[in-house]
């Protein structure tokens, strides 16, 4: 057996000599699997210019965050496919026909400034692409809002790859014919000039409302039903838990619904509320980061019910039509204090740490 | 696992993991009984506490059973001599541990004889026809005389436990058949085998300690066992089998007893705080035949299993043979194995060397392939959260590894690092493959070593405080003395000077001038 002791002059590796075998980028391919026919669908509703913007915006966080670790001298990561998903779930919440500049900078915004200078993957106080969403949207607020009516790759007048590419490179005007509101916007607009709900919607010039997708809104805004079932895969492959996704939905439900109830007429319903905005992608995607969110139950329902909440309030009371990245990113920098006072009870000890007593039976 | 029962888990509490148990085909293996070596090596220490004193001297002739050594202080236990021989050496051999640091045993060169120690010799321990005729405190010093230890891979003497019992009111005791461990299956072979002799040895401990009932854990992988200790026990109302969910750590002990009984153990007290005790299958067998035969504790059964190993199975071996000779034996390897360990995957430790012996706690011998050992480099921590789930004890893994590694290990310590019991489940979960339990042992063994340089520092500053008073307090006293003689000196003089003066004659001074 002298062959075993020479295998063995070798590393000695504390126990536990067995693994689950899951892996940073295992966690990260199930989440884009999960994404994938929402954003299917988003690219089909807006034609060549949306896959453009999804194209460049992913590209701009692969190749950040390669120049981030290549100037820092670190081993890129890229394979882990953080910041591919970063970008991916960016580009979901942007304008679908966003001009390809917003795509390279929004990616700048989220790798290097939401993630590397933090000191790279795990370290990072905020969302990244919710930083990004939020700096662009502050920033350039003319062409963050620039709706368009979903234009399906298969209809007429879905524009061409070229007209597409022209789109992307030169951000013409965009026609009145196609020009639209989201639905949480179009809320806002018409509220604000004193007209309440019930006319605004009764109105020509309101944004289709359909439940299947065919909304106006950023590019994963229409596929809430799309985003729902991949959330759902994500919860029972046990990627993410309940708590997250059940205390924002809830978070915004809940006061939608009463005030929904008391006065129909200046407050959104229940259902506007949840398929509008980015209320699946927050409460799936976004909220339930593992990076910047909290790790015990209690704490993720804690921080589902504030992202719920404060999306509900900003949407309803803010200047802008949609709150999910600010709630989120609110969140966010509560998430240290909440892991600080919500922790695990520790078997035989009671919740403030001191020890069980002894009992005889 | 179903679907289902992933989302059940995720509603209620959800610690521990699920690794795939690796347990067949050696479980269904019949057990082999290693023929006896030439030559055993016998350490002093195969228990929790003390190790125990050397009472052979070198080329004296043992015989199978013969006490070779006597615990020293209160935890401790008694080595007997695996077989008749000579003692040929009384010295270092390398230690069943991944330092491979020496320790202390006892050589044997066996005369192959097998020779049994005969009963009427001093020192042979006695058999018992009735144990329940025996006062429970004699049960308790007939297990210490025959070296019985926890064979559940603590090794914890046996003896301490039931003597304590008799003092601490145990209600309960807790039978452990969890063997949780991926891999191992000495366990479940002796279940399956002998549930008699484990139920005899059951009654004996319940009689032993007082113990008015006794529940057998047995984790539900293990169907062939739980039927045949089901039989074993059927008529006996005072011991039950409770098949429990196989989830990983199980067989720990704090965790079966939650699971049977709903209850909890104090943090950092004992199962007989709570009116518990665990004894586990293995243990049991052994206490029956010290009591009802006389035999001490000198072999066991251990797996041998892994994907480098040729012939999976478990093995009766004699404590002091040697890990490649079980090895050996058992056919031996068909590959290089990229991990050899001693016990479980989950909390077994990797050997430096396979020359090291087996001793009364090795559960097992596992060769693993680099594909089962599933070696890869971390990745940064994702705060997933997946080692806060699968932690039996309800600590933050994450949290004590981030200030282990900025060396801030009183922030682990308020995170609950004393509490944890170095599972594993927390590094086998995790998704970036960091080696919790390699931090904790680090933080633990930096606290322990803080805590000796701390003592040392406080007994140097006394004797420093000591040396600085003795000084002090000489110097005084010599002050004092030479204050005292000039006192006297002068009172003298003074006394002189008045005499003189009362009866004036000319000094010698004067005299002399």
């Amino acid at each position: 057996m002298s062959e075993i002791r020479q295998i063995y002059a070798g590393d000695l590796i504390a126990s536990p000599h067995a693994h689950g075998g899951g892996s940073v980028g295992l966690t990260m391919r199930r989440v884009m699997f999960a994404l994938t026919p929402a954003t299917l669908f988003g690219l089909w509703l807006y034609g060549w210019p949306a896959i453009n913007l999804f194209l460049i915006t992913i590209a701009s966080c692969l190749l950040f965050e390669l120049l981030s670790q290549r100037l820092m001298g670190q081993r890129p990561t890229l394979g882990d496919g953080s910041a591919l998903l970063t970008g991916w779930l960016l580009a979901l919440t942007m304008p679908p026909w966003a001009p390809w500049w917003t795509g390279v900078v929004g990616g700048f915004i989220a790798i290097v400034v939401g993630k590397q200078v933090f000191g790279g993957l795990g370290q990072n106080l905020f969302n990244p692409a919710m930083v990004a969403r939020v700096a662009l949207l502050v920033s350039f607020p003319v062409v963050m809002t620039q709706w368009v009516a979903p234009q399906p790759l298969t209809a007429a007048a879905s524009p061409s790859f070229v007209e597409g590419m022209r789109i992307t490179l030169t951000s013409p005007a965009v026609p009145d014919a196609i020009a639209s509101a989201s639905l949480l916007g179009h809320a806002k607009t018409e509220m604000s000039r004193g007209i309440d709900l019930v006319h605004a919607f009764a109105a020509p010039t309101a944004p289709a409302t359909s439940s299947v997708g065919m909304r106006t809104g950023s590019l994963g805004e229409g596929a809430a039903l799309l985003l729902l079932a991949g959330g759902l895969y994500l919860l029972f492959a046990g990627v993410i838990g309940w708590q997250t996704p059940l205390a924002v939905l809830a978070g915004i439900a809940l006061p939608a619904a009463i005030a929904h109830s008391v006065d129909p007429a200046h407050y959104l319903g229940v259902a506007d509320h949840l398929l509008s905005g980015a209320a699946i992608l927050g409460a799936f995607y976004i909220a339930t980061d593992y990076v910047t969110s909290p790790n015990t139950a209690i704490g993720q329902l804690l921080f589902g019910l504030g992202v719920g909440l404060f999306t509900w309030i900003i949407r309803t009371w803010g200047g802008y039509p949609e709150g999910m990245a600010f709630a989120v990113l609110l969140m966010n920098a509560l998430t240290p204090v909440i892991d600080r006072y919500v922790k695990p009870r520790i078997l035989g000890r009671r919740r403030d740490g001191r020890e069980l007593e002894p009992v005889q039976s | 696992m179903g679907f289902m029962e992933r989302f059940i888990g995720k509603v209620g509490s959800h610690w521990g993991v699920h690794p795939s148990d690796h347990k067949r085909p050696a479980a269904d293996a019949p057990v082999r009984k290693m023929p006896m070596p030439a030559r055993l090596y016998v350490p002093l220490l195969q228990h929790i506490g003390a190790a125990a004193r050397p009472i052979v001297l070198v080329g004296q002739k043992v015989a199978k059973g013969q006490a070779i050594a006597e615990p020293q202080g209160m935890v401790s236990a008694t080595i007997h001599a695996p077989t008749s021989g000579t003692v040929s050496a009384i010295g270092e051999i390398v230690a069943p541990h991944p330092s491979g640091l020496p320790m202390l045993a006892i050589t044997i060169d066996a005369d192959g004889e097998d020779r049994w120690i005969a009963p009427d010799a001093p020192g042979a321990l006695p058999s018992c026809a009735d144990p329940f005729a025996l006062d429970p405190m004699e049960i308790g010093k007939r297990v210490a005389k025959a070296g019985v230890v926890g064979m559940g891979g603590a090794a914890f003497p046996s003896a301490v436990k039931l003597t304590g019992s008799l003092r601490a009111k145990i209600s309960t005791l807790i039978v452990n058949g969890g063997e949780c461990e991926p891999y191992l299956s000495c366990d479940d072979r002796l279940m399956r085998d002998r549930a008699a002799d484990i139920v005899d040895g059951i009654r004996i401990a319940l009689h032993a300690t007082g113990a008015k009932e006794a529940l057998v854990g047995i984790e539900d992988n293990k169907p062939e066992a739980i039927a045949a200790m089901q039989k074993a026990a059927a008529g006996i109302p005072a011991v039950t089998v409770r098949p429990v969910p196989a989830r990983y750590p199980m067989g720990s002990e704090k965790q079966l007893i939650l699971v049977l009984t709903g209850r909890e153990v104090p943090a950092m007290g004992r199962p007989s705080d709570i009116g518990i005790l665990v004894h586990n299958v293995g243990t049991l067998v052994a206490i029956r035949a010290a009591i009802r035969f006389g035999q001490p504790l000198i072999s066991r059964l251990v797996t041998l299993n892994g994907g480098a190993m040729r012939a999976p199975g478990n093995l009766e071996v004699p404590i002091g043979a040697l890990a490649d000779a079980v090895i050996a034996f058992a056919n031996g390897l068909k590959e290089e194995p990229a991990r050899l360990l001693m016990g479980g995957p989950m909390m077994g430790m990797q050997l430096p060397d396979a020359r090291v012996p087996i001793v009364k706690g090795t559960s097992g011998i596992l060769a693993l392939t680099a594909a089962e050992a599933a070696e890869r480099q971390p990745e940064p921590c994702i705060r997933c959260g997946s080692c806060v789930k699968a932690c039996p004890v309800g600590l933050l893994p994450l949290e004590m590894s981030r200030r282990i590694a900025s060396a801030d290990y009183d922030g682990a310590v308020d995170f609950g690092l004393k509490d944890c019991v170095a599972c594993g489940c927390c590094a086998y979960i995790c998704p970036a493959r960091i080696p919790l339990v390699q931090y904790f042992n680090h933080a633990k063994g930096e606290l322990s070593a803080r805590e000796r340089t701390k003592l040392r520092a406080e007994a140097t500053k006394k004797l420093v405080v000591a040396r600085a008073e003795r000084i002090e307090r000489e110097a005084r006293e010599k002050a004092e003395a030479a204050a005292r003689r000039k006192a006297e000196r002068d009172a003298a003089k003074k006394a002189a000077a008045e005499a003189a003066a009362a009866n004036p004659q000319p000094t010698t001074e004067e005299a002399e001038s």
